[in-house]
C-alpha cells in the first residue's frame, strides 16, 4: 500500500495521526510526519485516517 | 422490484453510508438519492478556501468532490433529484421526478437545509451556505470594499466573516447573545473570539437582531436592527443555524420534531429496516448520558455511517454481531483568519467552564478551555495549539465514565 498526502491540502488537523497512529504523527513542531509505505495490515486504520481528514489530503494509491 | 438499500441523500453522509455497508458486507445494490446535481463533496472549504478560490466554479466544485472507492464503484447514483415521500410500511421512496423505489433497507441522511430570517425584502441581496451552489453565488458577490453584513455569528457566520474581511470586505456580525459562538463554546472562550475578530476589523452587533430588510434602491439591502441601528449592505448572509430534511418522512408516524429519533444502533424508533446518518440522526450517546441528540459537526457523518451500516447490514444479512455500546468522541473545529479552534467532546452539556492552560487575552499563544459537568470534564476546547498538544486532552476525555 503507498500513501501520499497532498501537501498543498494537508493543514495539520492531526486526525490522521488519532485514526492511525502507527502510520502517521506529528512531530513536535506540529508538522505532519508519515510512512508512506505501511504493510498492508493497517489498511483499516490508514482508510479511516485518509476519511477522517478534513481537508481530504490523504490518497491510498492502491485502494480497494 | 426491491433496489436492496436506498440511501436517501448524496452528502458525505450519503457517500460513508455507501462505503460502510460495503465494508459491513452488504454486497446487494445500493442506490443513492440526492437533491442536488453534484456528487459528495466536503463542506468545510464553502465558507473559507472556495470562497477566495481563484477557479472557475466547475474548478471549484471538483476541487471538493471526495474521492469515490472502488468498493462503491456499483453504486447506482441518482443525482438532481430529491426524495419527495416514503411510505415505511410499503417499503417503498416517491421521488420528484414520479420515480418509485422500493427498497429492503433505506438509510436516511437527507442533512440540512438553511434556516431563512422571518422577513421579506431584498431577495436578490440575500445569500445563505450549505450547499456548494450556494457558496458559488456569495462568492461572486464578495469583492473589496462591499459591505458584508452577517446575521448569525456561529461558527459559519464567524468563518464567513473572516474570510469575506480577508478579501478586503467590510464586514459587520449580528449575534443575537452576548458573544458570537456563546452558544457552542461558552461566554469566556467566545468573548475572547469576538476580541480577536474585531481586532481583526469585524465590527459586531451583539445581543441584536433583524427586524427588517429593505431594499435601499440602488442594489443594496438595507437592514434594521431591533435596536433601531440600520446597516446599508451590499451581501446579507443569513446564517442562523439549519433545519433537518424530514419532511419526507411525514406521514409515517415518526417522531420528526428535531431530525429523527434513533436508538443507539441508529435505528429510526425501532424499526429494523431504517437508519439514519449524519445530521438528522438524534441519538443518545452513551459517553454522555442516554439523551438523543442530533449533532452537526463534520465526524458525525462518517462516526454514524460506520455504525448505522452494521446495524443494517447485520439486519439484512442475517449476520447481527455485538458491536458494544456507540459511545464516539465527537470533533469539531474552525478556522478563523490564523487561528485554529480543535475542540473534542460535548461543551453544551456543561454546567462550568475554566481555562487549563494559557490566558484568554491572548488566545493567539494557545489556550486550552475545559467544559466540565457534575465535576466531570465533557469537552475541551484548543485554541492556537498544534495538533501534537492535542492528544493530551483527547486522553482526559477519554477517561470520561461511561454510563452503557
Amino acid at each position: 500500500m503507498q500513501i501520499t498526502v497532498d501537501r498543498t491540502l494537508c493543514q495539520d488537523h492531526g486526525q490522521c495521526a488519532i485514526a492511525a497512529p502507527g502510520v502517521f504523527r506529528i512531530t513536535d513542531d506540529g508538522t505532519l510526519d508519515f510512512d508512506a509505505a505501511p504493510d498492508d495490515s493497517l489498511r483499516d486504520e490508514v482508510e479511516e485516517a485518509a476519511d477522517v481528514c478534513p481537508v481530504q489530503a490523504i490518497l491510498i494509491e492502491d485502494a480497494r | 422490484m426491491s433496489c436492496g438499500v436506498v440511501i436517501a441523500g448524496a452528502g458525505m453522509a450519503g457517500l460513508r453510508a455507501a462505503e460502510q455497508l460495503r465494508a459491513a458486507g452488504w454486497a446487494g445494490a445500493i442506490t443513492v438519492v440526492g437533491a442536488e446535481p453534484h456528487p459528495p463533496y466536503n463542506r468545510p472549504p464553502l465558507s473559507k478556501g472556495l470562497l477566495v478560490s481563484p477557479d472557475d466554479d466547475a474548478g471549484a466544485v471538483d476541487r471538493i468532490a471526495f474521492r469515490q472507492r472502488a468498493s462503491t464503484h456499483d453504486v447506482d447514483w441518482r443525482l438532481g433529484t430529491a426524495i419527495e415521500t416514503a411510505s415505511l410500511p410499503d417499503r417503498t421512496v416517491w421521488l420528484a421526478d414520479g420515480t418509485e423505489l422500493r427498497y429492503d433497507g433505506l438509510v436516511a441522511a437527507t442533512g440540512l437545509r438553511p434556516r431563512r430570517l422571518p422577513v421579506e425584502g431584498a431577495p436578490g441581496r440575500r445569500f445563505v451556505l450549505r450547499t456548494v451552489d450556494d457558496a458559488l453565488a456569495l462568492r461572486a458577490e464578495l469583492a473589496p470594499g462591499r459591505h458584508v453584513v452577517v446575521v448569525g455569528g456561529g461558527f459559519i457566520g464567524c468563518e464567513v466573516a473572516a474570510t469575506a474581511r480577508t478579501i478586503g470586505c467590510r464586514v459587520s456580525v449580528i449575534e443575537p447573545t452576548s458573544a458570537p459562538m456563546s452558544g457552542a463554546i461558552g461566554r469566556p472562550l467566545a468573548a475572547a473570539l469576538q476580541r480577536y475578530l474585531a481586532a481583526r476589523g469585524i465590527r459586531f452587533h451583539v445581543g441584536e437582531t433583524v427586524r427588517a430588510i429593505q431594499d435601499s434602491g440602488h442594489g443594496t439591502a438595507s437592514v434594521e436592527l431591533a435596536s433601531g441601528t440600520g446597516l446599508d449592505a451590499d451581501v446579507v448572509v443569513e446564517s442562523i443555524g439549519s433545519h433537518p430534511n424530514v419532511q419526507w418522512l411525514d406521514g409515517n408516524g415518526l417522531d420528526l420534531s428535531d431530525g429523527l429519533h434513533c436508538d443507539n444502533a441508529l435505528r429510526v424508533e425501532g424499526r429494523p429496516d431504517v437508519v439514519a446518518v449524519g445530521d438528522v440522526a438524534r441519538f443518545p450517546n452513551p459517553r454522555f448520558d442516554d439523551v438523543p441528540r442530533r449533532v452537526e459537526h463534520w465526524c458525525v457523518p462518517g462516526d454514524t455511517a460506520k455504525r448505522a451500516a452494521a446495524t443494517l447490514a447485520g439486519h439484512l444479512t442475517g449476520s447481527v454481531t455485538d458491536q458494544g455500546p456507540f459511545a464516539p468522541l465527537p470533533s469539531f473545529w474552525s478556522d478563523q483568519f490564523d487561528l485554529r479552534l480543535q475542540g473534542f467532546g460535548a461543551p453544551g452539556i456543561a454546567d462550568e467552564i475554566d481555562v487549563m492552560e494559557g490566558d484568554l487575552d491572548r488566545i493567539e499563544a494557545g489556550v486550552a478551555v475545559g467544559y466540565r459537568r457534575d465535576g466531570d470534564l465533557v469537552a475541551a476546547v484548543l485554541l492556537g495549539l498544534p495538533a501534537n498538544r492535542h492528544a493530551h486532552y483527547r486522553s482526559l476525555l477519554n477517561r470520561l465514565p461511561q454510563a452503557a
